[in-house]
């Protein structure tokens, strides 16, 4: 048994890997990917790979694996941020960076107020802290918001009047805390929490307000499940079993727990679309979110045919109608490729029309866009196999509670003082 | 647990429970991950096992009754015992870390239950950690007080975000509070005493109670006299800190 222990605790150091990131600019000119610590910029204006430009540091400009970029503020900035406790804010007009931000801790998770005056980010620990753009110096201090007592929070995200900043953590809970006005007093005005999932949270997305005042929100979950909430009361309006619905389990049978976890969630068409990716398809499964009735449904399953793929971030490009999709890790044990990475392109992402899967001649950008983004246009389709296994291996640690069978719990308390007096 | 036969860990006089059997650590790590049951939400809550006088069947539609006291870390229970005679009808829970202590806590009320028909129908304990899973108990405004009494000091700056009371954790427990609710800490440790009361203070989401309203309010009696720990203190002819504060409305200016 105590090998048993020892190959368990050593297996947490071979899997912290880090899944690839994209995300695209709302005006649809910029595609940036971030993989392990490299962070890839695509310009569609100019057709070719941006230079990031950083006076204080030399290249990388993150040290370690990166695990959160965004646009926001309407694409007027652009931040990332991860393992090496560094917060980078850029000018997505030149991409230089605007400002470094130093974390005591590991960020998981960053979020930007849509006024673009404040940028939001999580550590390790729980604690969500805030940077006020306003001030005038390069090296700007983070100031702590508000906690999550000892979780790791996932997802951080502002509701779409800013009234409210929203937080995901891995104890099932979203925290909805009122945004106030002047947040470096900290939020301690909690509105809601939303209690219903039954595993770690993984992604939030809202639905936009069309006709209703209040814009609902959606969350997938290690359970398997996306969920509506009414943010206000932290109501539970609809669950939609997506990974039974989408036909990936049987809905008495869990083959193996936590295959299915939805790992992200990417509106489009203000929301009457929501692509879902899930640990273990091969392709997105489509939902259409019916806002008046307050429910979801599979409009659709995308799969990828010919190829391991299986993405691990979506984003969407509202103006040509285009879910963009990476998958990738930081590193790979056994094998030479640090940082891999693959970008596919569905297109006619609609109501009315097919979505296609783009081949690699089609993808906007062609060539010089897949080289910037996965460094090579070429790639080796066995190692996304293992990618995968890495990504889903490196989640399941970081997020599940370990469970130990009771002798392993005995076997780990024999060093205690107290058992030691007995013998 | 050696068991010798029969009811021996309870007292033969009196039929409660005895404290000897339910030996425990002293302290429990909050910060360890927990494999104790957790309601999923506040309505996930079974009443009728809490209270089964008040809530016969498991079917809840019938009463709108909630829980409105919590006594947070409530050790052996002294506290909640002395606030079920003197609130009868109000429904009160006791939240501890420690298994052996919670078991305890419960034996102990199921017995005085037996000894004494009619009464501590409204006392219960869940073994749960409350730095963690308050919003999964309670839902927006549902308490309207909330006991807090000698927990651990955690003296090393590094061990600080394990206390009880911190500028964060108020944010919850300022949400579980009714406005108009009321938290009562109390400690030995002056050390802590001084970190609670600034904690309370420089939170926009309390405000102390005057000298008046203290005398009024029969719970504070009970801070320093009712539990274990409290009597404990009075023994040794220790000093006591204690900082009671009100749950206040939002306003506009402080946000």
């Amino acid at each position: 048994m105590d090998e048993e222990v020892a190959a368990s605790e050593s297996r947490k150091e071979t899997t912290e890997v880090a899944p690839a990131l994209i995300a695209v600019h709302p005006d649809g000119h910029h595609v940036a990917v971030a993989v392990g610590p490299d962070l890839r910029v695509f310009n569609f204006l100019s057709n070719s790979a941006v230079s990031l430009l950083d006076e204080s540091v030399n290249q990388p400009f993150h040290k370690d694996n990166i695990r959160a970029i965004r646009f926001g503020a309407k694409g007027k900035l652009f931040v990332s941020a991860g393992d090496d406790k560094t917060l980078k804010i850029w000018s997505p007009e030149n991409w230089k960076c605007i400002s470094t931000v130093l974390s005591e801790k590991r960020v998981t998770a960053v979020a930007i107020s849509n006024d673009g005056l404040y940028v939001c980010f999580a550590d390790k620990f729980g604690l969500v802290w805030i940077v006020d753009l306003n001030k005038n110096s390069h090296d700007k201090k983070p100031i702590p918001l508000l906690s999550h007592y000892c979780s790791i929070i996932t997802s951080l995200e502002f509701s779409p009047d800013n009234r409210y900043i929203l937080s995901a953590d891995r104890d099932f809970k979203i925290r909805v805390t009122n945004f106030p006005k002047n947040p470096l007093n900290g939020a301690h005005e909690i509105q809601s929490f939303c209690l219903g999932h039954t595993e770690f949270v993984s992604c939030l997305a809202f639905v936009p307000a069309q006709e209703n005042p209040h814009s609902l929100l959606l969350s997938g979950s290690g359970d398997s499940t996306v969920r509506l909430w009414d943010i206000t009361s932290g109501a539970l309006l609809y669950t939609c079993e997506v990974a039974i619905k989408a036909g990936l389990l049987e809905s008495n049978g869990n083959a193996e727990e936590h295959d299915h976890a939805v790992t992200d969630l990417c509106t489009t068409l203000d929301g009457l679309l929501v692509a879902v990716a899930i640990q273990s398809l091969q392709g997105i499964v489509l939902l259409s979110c019916n806002v008046s009735a307050q429910t979801l449904s599979v409009a659709k399953v995308v799969s990828i045919a010919g190829e391991n793929f299986v993405p691990t971030c979506l984003a969407n490009n509202p103006s040509t109608r285009e879910l963009w999709m990476v998958t990738g890790v930081s590193s790979l044990p056994g094998y030479d490729y640090p940082s891999l990475s693959r970008v596919l392109v569905i297109s006619g992402v609609d109501v009315e029309q097919e979505p296609v899967v783009l081949g690699d001649d089609k993808i906007p950008g062609g060539i010089k866009l897949l080289e910037t983004l996965q460094g090579t246009a070429s790639f080796d389709d066995n190692a996304f196999l293992v990618a995968a296994e890495a990504v889903k291996a490196a989640m399941c640690n970081l997020l599940i509670k370990k469970q130990y069978p009771f002798e392993n719990r005995e076997y780990r308390k024999k060093t205690r003082n107290d058992r030691k007096l007995k013998e | 647990m050696p068991e010798t036969g029969g009811n021996s860990t309870f007292s033969k006089s009196t039929g409660l429970p005895r404290k000897r059997f339910y030996r425990a650590r002293a302290h429990s790590n909050p910060l360890s991950d927990s494999h104790f049951p957790v309601p999923l939400s506040p309505s996930h809550v079974d009443y009728s096992l809490h209270y089964p006088q008040f809530f016969p069947s498991s079917d809840k539609a019938d009463s709108c009754k909630k829980i409105k006291f919590a006594d947070i870390g409530c050790g052996f229970g002294g506290l909640l015992i002395s606030l079920s005679t003197l609130f009868p009808e109000t429904l009160m829970i006791g939240m501890e870390l420690r298994d052996k202590v919670s078991e305890y806590v419960k034996e102990r009320i199921l017995s005085l239950r037996v000894a004494n028909p009619g009464q501590y129908q409204n006392v219960s304990v869940v073994r749960t950690n409350s730095m963690k899973y308050i919003p999964n108990h309670f839902e927006k405004a549902q308490l309207s007080k909330m006991f807090f009494l000698f927990p651990d000091p955690h003296f090393k700056e590094k061990n600080h975000r394990r206390r009880v009371i911190s500028p964060f954790l108020l944010d919850e427990y300022a949400f579980v509070l009714e406005v108009g609710g009321i938290i009562y800490t109390i400690t030995d440790v002056e050390e802590l005493g001084d970190w609670m009361k600034s904690c309370l203070e420089n939170h926009p989401l309390f405000e102390p109670l005057t000298e008046k309203e203290l005398e009024a309010d029969p719970a504070v009696k009970l801070l320093s006299s009712a539990t274990e720990e409290g009597q404990k203190v009075a023994r040794n002819e220790g000093q006591t800190f204690q900082a009671v504060y009100r749950r206040i409305a939002a306003s506009d200016q402080i946000s």
